[in-house]
């Protein structure tokens, strides 16, 4: 379904429509990109749009373009010192970073991700921040406090500077916002018709304390699963704007950093968590799926006290889909004591993203490696992994 | 959730299964005609509810499943062709032809588009008259008023550059090919409630009549299905048939004349080969002579021999519920929703891949 003669696809119901009613630097941010204060601070797209109104190749051709794009756009966007050295790497001081505990005992984790989401600007976030929060979310899962990212742009020959701007930005502003700088970079174009736009990666880099242990192994027997939010916010909203499919709702991403959330969790409960997980890609049922494997235990949930908005269930409805199986981006499943779980919750729910938590299910001893779900009207099924994407159905 | 709460409610949905216990004296096979039901049947755990006299056996009614699959070859032929916009609802994308798919066309760099409406279809041939748009025309009685929609609309805009590649099917002649063949064992009939919303159910009442058994046009959420099994129960305990209605709130016994008329309009009845069955005489809606310029199958005439179907596949004993999916030899083995041998495994809503799905390999 691509068209490689609208690069970017730029303007769907969350973007403006006339790119010359929101110029970036002019003070407002675009509706959906991020909130009005992403560009506080009068920052401007240092790049002359005159001049450049579209990458070329040459952006990512080492030259003086290419100087231009990084000196010029993400250096002053991404604003640190560490970026700032401009040297072939980052280079980070561990001390500084392990604070008054010190380093001893403590690990490191290390997280990479590629965000290739399209359209690039969808209902509550876009693919700037997504790229923020996904890979701060993965280091987070690890048990670990993420403290520097790098950004790898691939652009597409022809992309709207513009439109780089406002996802850089959306991105500067989900950094800040994390505290995680954005420390190391690199750029390179693509032909014309080569990409959707642009595709971001993102490497994350963290450290878990000493004494924090969580892995997918560790759950066992008797455990509660708890989770911050309802869920399937994300795969819903980013349906809604799909070219060609699009349907009116007001549901937005749920993209969202939650390593604050997961660090209290593990000051708070300690050894007490015994295993995080984001659920996205292949949602709720494919990241427990995943636990019950690994760890050789079963999981059961009860389809009643699944946390689903209204807006979101409708639209599974209509579309066929098991919101089970839908993309999360501001989830976090943690597999629990049971004896700790309401704290589990509680500590959750003090978190602006985890307002929603609630336990949705238990550890088992039976049925190793599969998860099992009761029906509303008291039924059972299995609930297994997805072979392949879900499609919306016939009829 | 307004609507539909009600009906996937616990306690009600015991209190129909009480119900059901204290009813049942002797075993009984009953079919619930459509793939949606089966769907919920399986999710919802229906069939474990269930007193063990009591057998579902699961429809023809998946109208993914049943189309031939010469028919999703010609589907891949035309999609490969570098004029056509290949238009289609998201779940025939995936369904292996006997060498490709129409995802594996998309990636080949086929013109390949999922659309929620066939109008969507047609929108796509307005602005871009320098393509031919094609949309893969499937389903039963309940999507075929939209497709007679989207043909009619396109003849009134004198489009050249839309046609639908058609495989429409029709519930009373598979439900009669089903009760006539001698290893019949259905004896009551779930009927699939939004086939009949268009086409209401005067015309099941010669079929029961003639069968003399009982079918009940029934709803998809769970408590419809328990209803509907109930009052099917309760007339063969009763030694009585006919056609009963569950589904009230959106079955009459007229069902919806405007989606009827244009039926007739648009489409003629024609025989028809279900995969995994056969040809059934009757069971199938071609476009009428003179619309032909918008049968695709017409436009791109096939090419290749007509395919053979896996011999180790007993999708035929599956759809006329002679057997159940885990009977097979190939179940979850061979044959996987990733890897299907043959039809029931294919869609969401084919019992094989249902019982796959759902964990019911025991």
């Amino acid at each position: 379904m691509s068209d490689p003669t609208r690069p970017g696809r730029p303007t769907q119901q969350t973007a403006p429509n006339d790119p010359e009613t929101v110029r970036p630097g002019e003070g407002a941010a675009p509706a959906s990109a991020a909130p009005a204060s992403s560009l506080a601070g009068g920052l401007v797209c240092p790049i002359p749009l005159s001049e450049y109104p579209t990458v070329q190749l040459a952006h990512g051709g080492g030259g003086r373009l290419s100087q231009k794009l990084i000196e010029g756009m993400f250096v002053p966007a991404f604003d640190n010192p560490t970026l700032a050295a401009l040297g072939d790497g980052a280079v980070l001081a561990l001390e500084e970073l392990a604070g008054a505990g010190g380093l001893a005992g403590s690990r490191l984790a290390l997280s990479t991700d590629s965000f290739v989401v399209r359209p690039l600007f969808f209902p509550g976030g876009d693919i700037g921040s997504l790229a923020v929060h996904g890979t701060v979310n993965d280091v987070a899962m690890c048990g670990a406090r993420p403290f520097a990212i790098s950004a790898g742009f691939i652009l597409e020959e022809g992309f709207s500077m513009e439109e780089l701007w406002r996802v850089v930005s959306s991105m500067r502003q989900a950094a800040a916002d994390a505290g995680v700088p954005v420390v190391t970079g690199d750029t390179k174009v693509v032909d014309r018709g080569k990409g959707d736009g642009v595709y971001i990666n993102t490497t994350g880099l963290g450290l878990v304390p000493a004494g924090v242990d969580v892995a997918p192994h560790r759950a066992r027997p008797g455990d509660v699963v708890v989770i911050n939010g309802p869920i399937a916010e994300h795969g819903i909203a980013i349906m809604s704007v799909r070219e060609g499919l699009e349907f009116d709702t007001a549901v937005e991403t749920d993209s969202a950093a939650l390593h604050r959330l997961v660090a209290d969790l593990l000051e708070t409960l300690g050894p007490a968590v015994h295993a995080l997980r984001d659920p996205t890609r292949g949602g709720l049922a494919s990241a427990l799926n995943e636990i019950a494997g690994q760890a050789g235990v079963g999981v059961r949930l009860d389809e009643r006290s699944l946390p689903i908005a209204e807006q979101v269930r409708g639209a599974c409805e209509i579309l066929g889909f098991d919101p089970l199986y839908v993309a999360n981006e501001g989830k976090c499943l943690a597999i629990v004591d049971r004896e700790r779980a309401g704290e589990a919750v509680e500590v959750m729910a003090r978190h602006p993203e985890g307002r929603g938590a609630t336990v949705v299910g238990e550890v088992v001893g039976e049925h190793a490696g599969r998860v099992v779900l009761r029906s509303g009207i008291g039924g059972e099924r299995v609930v297994d992994m997805l072979s392949g994407e879900q499609l919306p159905r016939i009829c | 959730m307004k609507y539909v709460d009600e009906y996937r409610d616990e306690a009600a949905a015991r209190a129909v299964v009480d119900a059901i216990r204290r009813l049942v004296r002797r075993p009984w096979t009953l079919m619930e005609i459509c793939g949606g039901q089966t769907h919920t049947v399986i999710k919802s755990g229906i069939d474990r509810l269930l007193p063990e006299e009591v057998i579902l056996v699961h429809g023809p009614g998946c109208p993914v499943c049943v189309t031939p699959l010469e028919l999703i070859d010609r589907a891949v032929e035309i999609a490969r062709r570098p004029e056509v916009i290949f238009t289609s609802f998201g779940d025939m994308l995936r369904v292996p032809g006997s060498a490709s798919d129409l995802l594996a066309v998309k990636s080949e760099g086929g013109d390949v588009r999922m659309v929620y409406s066939p109008l969507d279809a047609v929108t796509l041939a307005e602005r871009h008259p320098e393509r031919h748009v094609v949309f893969f025309a499937v389903g039963f009685e309940t999507t075929a008023p939209a497709n007679a929609m989207a043909v009619w609309k396109a003849h009134q805009l004198g489009l050249e550059n839309f046609s639908i590649l058609s495989s429409h099917v029709l519930v009373p002649p598979a439900m009669e090919a089903i009760l006539s063949a001698p290893d019949n064992r259905v004896q009551g009939f779930l009927a699939a409630g939004h086939v009949c919303a268009v086409m209401g159910y005067w015309e099941y009442e010669p079929i029961s009549a003639r069968y003399r058994l009982p079918i009940t046009v029934t709803g998809f959420e769970p408590l419809d299905l328990l209803q509907g099994t109930y009052m099917t129960l309760r007339a063969l305990e009763e030694n009585r048939w006919g056609v009963e209605n569950q589904y009230k709130r959106a079955v009459t016994r007229e069902g919806n004349r405007p989606a009827q008329d244009l039926l007739g309009k648009v489409f003629e009845v024609c025989d028809r080969p279900w995969r995994g069955i056969g040809v059934i005489p009757g069971s199938g809606l071609a476009l009428k002579p003179e619309l032909a310029a918008f049968d695709a199958a017409r436009r791109f005439p096939a090419t290749g021999p007509p395919p053979e179907e896996p011999a180790e596949c007993i999708a035929g004993e599956i759809l006329r519920g002679l057997k159940k999916p885990h009977e097979c030899s190939a179940f979850g083995g061979r044959c996987t929703p990733e890897r299907p041998l043959g039809a029931p495994m294919v869609s969401s809503e084919g019992a094989c891949a249902a019982y796959h799905r759902y964990g019911r390999t025991l």
